[in-house]
């Protein structure tokens, strides 16, 4: 196993607030990083950290660094090549206000692929990937916006696929998702590990639990602990960590 | 992989992604353009003026009445523009003395009081109002106005400070009614809840809650109107009679009736006539400097007053 | 409540509502006034003629065409600065000082008096630059005196388009100009419109920055050919406006027939009441049909 993404130190400060505190770790290649922890303990922060989206917020300050296959993100000249590296998919679905198949298409043109067969067969393939395959096949023209809330989460995912990304980060997908549905993405998440380094940061303990190699807890910006799942689960060196993934906390 | 066949779409997208660092100039360059289209209007306004500003007398140019720039054979020319300065003060204090009250009544009611159809139907005919253009403003008070004021008052001449007042202040109302409007709005409905909440009457929350939480945009709309007012030309020039007369007795309400001429006034009707480059063009761009300096130094000020010196909405 | 204080709240509503509608009845009546005595004259022949002894009699193609050209050269001139202004301000500015001096500056050109931005004209484009009075020059003004419109619309039309659309699109790796390019724009081409129209309605009405800059009370009309008569005036010509027309018949106060002079009026109150009833509806079909 390689380390892929590294955190060294980092911190990240809106402001006067700290919101991430001084986080070092490691997550390997082709493994699901489970990231834990409470509301406003730094976790959706931490995602914007690796593709770089926090230095769009004005206001940020962050010291430390986070490194990809061991370059420095501060270092990659071009941050749109950096982001296309990256699949983001956060917890408010955003459908764009174009067609599905648009939604899906954005990314692979903006990287210059416009040749229709190519797209159509990604767009495909993403699609189904994200279990939204089945309900839009037949309005690909419809407008993204126009969806629900859920088939607009997953379209999100297929967005986020489609530029073939190494790293997959998934910030709370399944919050508008049905459990049915839900199970089905997980296990193309597990086949997808094979192309991707999956970074899933959750509410639901016990779905980092079925799908995590390793498990970091983030509480009030610090990053108390992280391990191999079970370990974690079972025998975490601190107690609040045992008291929080095993649901008796917050 | 698949044959490659590339779209229109295609080739316009790369294209049009391709120039990405060109497009980023020409974007940051029209972004500063309102910088330099204001620095130029103060440029070449100064450039035509130049050559006389060191010789005005500023004392005669503010405090007399004389403006004589074609003298009698033998004569020395003189630039005193008090007479100027008086008409474009009492255009710009008998409007508002109209347009002030107005404004605010029509902005209070359509904010707080109108709902629905009504609201909106104001709201449109406020706007169409406000796109009257100037020289209708001129054309109503010359043709339509004039005639009116001659048999009310009796008068041999209806072009003149009642009837450019009247005029002017139609013209200044939209704006008043549109800023004070965005202020009132801008005041946060919990203020209003909270008051109502206490049994306060609608009336009661307007000049005990809205006016103290919305007086800085209300005065920044009073301000911009009287900006408006001191810049009008066309309509001025037109209803006023165009005529430099200082009256002895201000106390005298007879000198509504009186004609008057403003700062914009001369410069519209003398420009013409001035020897281009000579001393009477120069002065009429000082002319144009007094107005240019007054018209930033009210629209900076009522923007700060509105905005803060930062720039947020939040204190508006 | 108190019987006082319902007594004094009926009193304040219809002090306000008088107020409002002190400033719109009669500004109607007086509209209606002059479209009905328009009435004589307007028609195809008034529209599609040309003056006669003065502007005593004939039509108004000359100043109409002129007022043409004039709002299509200006709309040229600021149409692409005023857009990418706009564009900078909502997409790249950042959050300083120099953008709120910026902001600033946009607001000042925007309260300059229409006769200080006629000085400008002359000393800028006329004198300066050589242009002469000319349509250019004049377009030129017109342009610069305009442009705050343009601005301060595209930036709001802009600001309606939700964060949360260009963060997602950023997240993709697409560019900041990608984004305003697939997304951005193409969901506020409407209100960016609606600033065009409303520049086009304000460029037709000015009279003072055209007047010393390229307008003429009167040029010698040829309409031998259809071709003369559309494509009348070149950007080096004076031209004839319909705001300029106005003002003349207007001042020659007994020689111009009465219907000649409202009809003038008539027309360019029409003119300038189409262009802002267009930008209302266009604006309120826009809110109708939202695509989030």
């Amino acid at each position: 196993m390689t380390t892929h993404i590294n955190f060294l130190d980092l911190s990240v400060y809106y402001g006067s607030h700290k919101a991430v505190d001084e986080v070092t770790m490691n997550i390997q290649k082709n493994e699901i990083f489970g990231i834990v922890g409470p509301a406003n303990s730094g976790k959706t922060t931490l995602l914007k950290t690796i593709n770089r989206t926090l230095d769009l917020i004005t206001g940020t300050r962050t010291t430390g660094e986070v490194s990809i296959d061991g370059t420095n993100v501060r270092n990659i000249g071009n941050v749109n090549h950096l982001r296309r590296r990256i699949g983001m998919v956060f917890p408010l679905p955003v459908g764009l206000p174009l067609t599905v198949y648009e939604n899906v298409a954005y990314a692979p043109r903006r990287a210059g692929i416009h040749d229709k067969e190519t797209l159509d067969e990604l767009v495909e393939q993403c699609l189904k990937q994200a279990v939204l395959w089945d309900e839009v096949k037949d309005r690909l023209d419809t407008l993204g916006t126009k969806l629900s809330g859920g088939q607009q989460q997953r379209l999100t995912l297929a967005r986020a696929l489609a530029h073939q990304p190494e790293i997959l980060c998934l910030d709370e997908f399944s919050i508008a998702i049905d459990p049915v549905t839900t199970m089905k993405i997980e296990d193309i998440l597990v086949q997808l590990k094979e192309k991707m380094t999956i970074v899933l940061v959750t509410n639901l303990t016990q779905q980092a639990r079925r799908l995590a190699g390793h498990v970091a807890f983030l509480n009030a910006s610090q990053l108390v602990e992280w391990g191999e799942t079970e370990k974690m689960f079972s025998n975490p060196e601190k107690e609040i960590t045992g008291r929080y993934l095993n649901g008796d906390f917050g | 992989m698949a044959t490659k066949k590339t779209s229109f779409r295609g080739l316009g997208a790369k294209f049009l992604d391709g120039a990405e660092p060109l497009i980023r100039i020409l974007i940051y360059a029209s972004g500063w353009s309102a910088i330099i289209f204001v620095a130029a209007i103060f440029y070449f306004i100064f450039q035509e003026a130049w050559p006389i500003l060191p010789r005005v007398n500023w004392g005669d140019f503010f405090f007399t009445n004389d403006w004589v720039p074609v003298p009698a054979e033998g004569n020395e020319a003189t630039y005193g523009a008090k007479s100027m300065m008086y008409g474009t003060f009492a255009v710009t204090i008998f409007s508002m003395i109209i347009a002030v009250p107005l404004g605010l009544g029509a902005a209070i009611y359509i904010s707080e009081f109108a709902t629905g159809k009504v609201k909106e139907t104001f709201k449109i005919l406020i706007e169409l109002l406000a796109a009257i253009p100037s020289i209708v403003w001129g054309f109503i008070g010359l043709v339509v106005l004039n005639p009116i004021i001659q048999s009310v008052f009796g008068v041999p001449v209806g072009v003149n400070l009642l009837n450019g007042s009247i005029v002017v202040a139609f013209m200044a109302v939209p704006l008043i009614v549109s800023i004070s409007e965005d202020a009132l709005r801008a005041v946060p409905d919990s203020y209003r809840e909270a008051a109502l909440a206490l049994g306060a009457s609608k009336w009661e929350i307007v000049y005990r809650v809205l006016f103290p939480a919305a007086k800085n945009g209300l005065l920044a709309a009073c301000m911009l109107g009287v900006g408006r007012a001191v810049g009008e030309t066309m309509a001025v020039l037109m209803a006023t009679g165009n005529g430099m007369v200082i009256p002895e007795n201000f106390a005298n309400p007879a000198i509504l009736l009186d004609k008057v001429r403003t700062l914009t006034a001369t410069i519209v009707s003398e420009l013409p006539d001035s020897v281009h480059g000579g001393d009477h063009y120069r002065m009429l761009f000082v002319i144009g400097i007094v107005l240019l300096i007054f018209s930033v130094v009210i629209n900076v000020t009522s923007d700060i007053i509105v905005k803060g010196i930062k720039g947020d909405q939040k204190n508006a | 409540m108190e019987r006082r204080k319902v007594l004094v709240e009926g009193i304040a509503k219809k002090v306000m509502l008088v107020a409002a509608l002190c400033l719109i009845v009669p500004v109607l009546a007086i509209i209606a006034y002059i479209f009905y005595k328009a009435s004589p004259v307007l028609g195809l022949d008034y529209l599609w003629g040309v003056p006669e002894g003065g502007g005593t009699g004939g039509g108004i193609w000359p100043p109409l065409i002129g007022t043409f050209f004039l709002v299509l050269v200006s709309l040229c001139i600021c149409a692409p600065i005023g857009i990418m202004a706009g564009i900078y301000l909502n997409e790249y500015a950042p959050d300083n000082w120099f953008t709120r001096i910026i902001n600033m500056a946009v607001t000042s050109l925007a309260g300059v008096p229409s006769i200080v931005h006629a000085l400008f004209g002359v000393g800028a484009f006329v004198l300066t630059f050589g242009m002469g009075e000319s349509l250019l020059a004049a377009s030129c003004t017109i342009a610069v005196m305009t442009i705050p419109v343009l601005i301060t619309s595209t930036r709001e039309a802009l600001s309606a388009v939700p964060m949360a659309f260009r963060q997602a699109c950023w997240n993709m790796g697409a560019t900041k100009w990608q984004t305003i390019r697939t997304i951005v724009l193409p969901n506020s081409i409407s209100g960016i419109l609606t600033g065009v129209i409303l520049e086009v309605s304000r460029a037709a009405g000015e009279t003072a920055p055209i007047l010393f800059t390229g307008a003429a009370a009167s040029i010698p009309f040829m309409a031998d050919s259809l071709g003369d008569k559309l494509m009348p005036y070149f950007l080096g010509d004076k031209f004839m406006a319909l705001s300029y027309h106005l003002k003349v018949v207007a001042d020659k106060l007994n020689d111009v027939p009465e219907a000649m002079k409202y009809g003038t009026a008539a027309v360019l109150i029409g003119l300038i009441f189409i262009l802002n009833s267009f930008s209302i509806v266009l604006r309120m079909y826009l809110r109708s049909r939202k695509k989030w």
